[in-house]
């Protein structure tokens, strides 16, 4: 510790030190933990006319939690919520392995940069815009349902927008780039050899993939897992955009709640979101055995 | 104990060309290596042994020829269906399994139990010297070790063909010896055929039954025994690459049954005419440093030079002199010493002499000295 300090006061002088202090802390303090720590507070404490705030009802309580259980509309809506966002997950996996693979192991020079360059540019691109572009491609009268009419394989236009499916396939399209980066960083670091040797000893593709390949890449499967269930379980512009009503998420949810002026209410919501993805996040460290070390590599 | 048997391998008028690469990396390999036997290909790094390996193991096919195996034709087949097993340089054990998954893994693939896998793998470890280390994970072993797991990996899928890419290249220098005596042990025991490729002629020349030396351009020059290779040469560049060579260029004045005579710069010299060189003809004569002798000494009648004396080395056993030529070369010149052998003094002319028996008269070609 002293000699960290000591190295700082070298590198960066006694201002140098302030100044780094000031904006580190400063951001930390109030851009971080500030709002979280109102928002817990907001949290506990019941909704009340503002003439009531500080009176004797204001007091601590598990009242807005409460709600969640009581409600079973709510309920089925979060239960739903973590469904559809493992669904995402899931779908994006399939999606962004073999991509990821490809990209590591087998694509070489030109090919390699225009697939990238295909998978990154889009990102270039808001959001909202690219959410707005599935809204046309999947419409009544989009694309899609053109293309199906004029080659005869649908009779009348197909509503894509009803149920969940459209609000999953624009999530895993929207997180395609936080799953294959993790994925493709730890397959890259895979020696090419082992998948030579495995398949030399007379093994198959499926089986140097389940024993070679993804037992080594585990720890990048679990860091876009997590990144891609957190972002799903925590996007409000896909359901809003893309959604039915059947797909109503948990963020809309907290949103309708802030919106409302109920801050209390969407605040424990938030915070039994972000409790929600924590579990998450150690459920995977479980399941894939990797430690949190492991993670930030 | 455990005996595979080994299949031939032929390469007939096999040449590989990378595909947008502007030449070839082997141009019309023929090699028939016997079932059972341990080949060696030797020749410097970039020279295309890596992919005539690849090609017996399957990664690769050939643009052109075909590469026999047991006297099938293995075009088309790939590596997880031919009767062979590949030994990497980089050995490429499987870091996240235990030494007896890893040698287990061939046999995994095959539907074997787990409790025969492991009675296998036990087998194994006693074959190639390692007993006791079946539980142990990968990278608790040494170098040595992982190499003699790598073997074991190999051989457990009773391979007919064991291809071995510079396995020993990353070893220290005593267990690479050791090492060596290891594999032809392991090679006699099993009866596999071994194709073994290295940069390293000591590695070559003691180990194999026979070697292929290759030269830079994927042509393989000579297909011989150790001795062979080293006493009669076919071509400049084995003369050159294999041991250590003096060489004389020049051209061919007249040729007398089995021997001819070449003309060179630092004088006339007399060799065995192997291939038949003609009169007019640009040759080299080389002769190995333990071939020259002080003329005093010998009673050879032919090739008697006066070379004027570098400098020298003493290294015990032997000492080196460093000659330098009339044709304002330098040449190696080996002396035995005995325990009581005169050292030469820089500077001095001494007059050396070898045997016409000992020197080789080759076509001309790219040498590193000459």
């Amino acid at each position: 510790m002293r000699k960290l300090w000591q190295d700082a006061k070298h590198n960066f002088g006694n201002i140098g030190i302030i100044f780094i202090l000031a904006t580190v802390g400063g951001w930390f303090i109030f851009m971080i933990l500030l709002p979280q720590l109102i928002m817990i507070d907001y949290s506990f404490r019941p909704l009340l006319p503002l003439r009531k705030i500080g009176g004797p009802e204001d007091v601590y309580t598990l009242k807005n939690y409460m709600v969640l259980f009581t409600t079973p509309l709510h309920r089925a809506i979060f239960f739903k919520t973590i469904w559809s966002s493992i669904i995402v997950t899931f779908v994006a996996f399939a999606i962004c392995y073999p991509i990821s693979y490809y990209l590591a192991k087998m694509a070489r020079g030109a090919r390699f940069s225009l697939l990238m360059m295909g998978i990154i540019i889009p990102y270039w691109i808001n959001e909202l815009l690219r959410l707005f572009a599935w809204q046309l491609i999947l419409s009544d009268v989009g694309i899609l349902n053109n293309i199906l009419m004029f080659l005869g394989i649908a009779g009348e236009p197909i509503n894509f927008r009803s149920g969940n499916s459209a609000v999953i396939l624009g999530m895993a399209y929207a997180y395609i780039l936080f799953m294959i980066f993790p994925l493709y960083n730890a397959i890259e670091s895979l020696d090419s050899n082992q998948i030579d040797a495995a398949r030399d000893l007379g093994s198959s593709w499926f089986r140097i993939h389940r024993r070679i390949v993804i037992p080594h890449a585990k720890p990048g499967i679990a860091v876009g897992c997590i990144m891609t269930f957190m972002l799903a379980a925590g996007s409000i512009a896909a359901p809003l955009l893309l959604g039915s009503p059947s797909s109503f998420w948990f963020t809309q949810l907290i949103y309708t709640n802030f919106e409302t002026a109920n801050w209390n209410q969407g605040a424990a919501y938030a915070m039994v979101l972000a409790g929600l993805c924590l579990i998450f996040i150690m459920l995977m460290l479980k399941l894939f055995k990797v430690s949190l070390k492991e993670l930030t590599k | 104990m455990l005996k595979s048997v080994g299949e031939a391998v032929e390469f007939n008028h096999v040449s590989m060309r990378y595909p947008g690469t502007e030449s070839n990396a082997v141009t019309d390999a023929n090699v028939h290596i016997k079932a059972g036997e341990f080949f060696s290909f030797l020749g410097p790094s970039g020279c295309g042994k890596t992919t005539l390996l690849r090609l017996v193991s399957g990664f690769l096919d050939p643009t052109e020829g075909e590469v026999r195996i047991g006297g099938k034709d293995m075009r088309g087949i790939g590596p997880n269906k031919r009767p062979t097993a590949m030994i990497f340089q980089n050995l490429a054990l499987f870091p996240l399994m235990s030494v007896a998954q890893n040698i287990g893994f061939g046999l995994e693939v095959r539907g074997v139990s787990k409790t025969e896998r492991l009675k296998k793998a036990v087998e194994l470890l006693e074959l190639v010297d390692l007993p006791g280390v079946e539980n142990k994970m990968v990278g608790d072993l040494s170098g040595g070790q992982m190499q003699r797991v790598a073997i074991a990996r190999g051989l457990a899928v009773e391979p007919a063909v064991l291809l071995l890419d510079e396995p020993l290249s990353a070893l220290d220098l005593k267990l690479r010896q050791h090492m060596r005596t290891e594999l032809r042990k392991i090679q006699r025991r099993t009866g596999v055929t071994f194709v073994y490729i290295t940069h390293d002629q000591g590695e070559a020349l003691t180990m194999s039954d026979r070697v292929g030396v290759m030269t830079g351009q994927g042509v393989i020059d000579q297909i011989a025994t150790a001795d062979q290779l080293y006493n009669e040469p076919q071509t400049a560049f084995v003369a050159d690459f294999v041991g250590e060579n003096n060489a004389f260029a020049g051209a061919v004045t007249e040729t007398d049954g089995d021997y001819a005579i070449l003309n060179t710069e630092s004088g006339s010299l007399k060799g065995r005419n192997r291939l038949n060189l003609n009169s007019g003809q640009k040759a080299i004569a080389f002769v190995r440093p333990e071939a020259i002798l002080l003329a005093e000494d010998s009673t050879a009648v032919e090739n008697i030079l006066k070379f004027t004396v570098k400098n020298l080395s003493f290294e015990g056993s032997f000492i080196t002199v460093f000659l330098d030529t009339p044709g304002g070369q330098t040449c190696v010149m080996k002396q035995n010493n005995d325990g009581s052998t005169p050292l030469m003094q820089t500077g001095t002319e001494i007059k050396v002499c070898f045997s016409a028996e000992n020197t080789q008269l080759l076509p001309y070609g790219e040498v590193s000295y000459a």
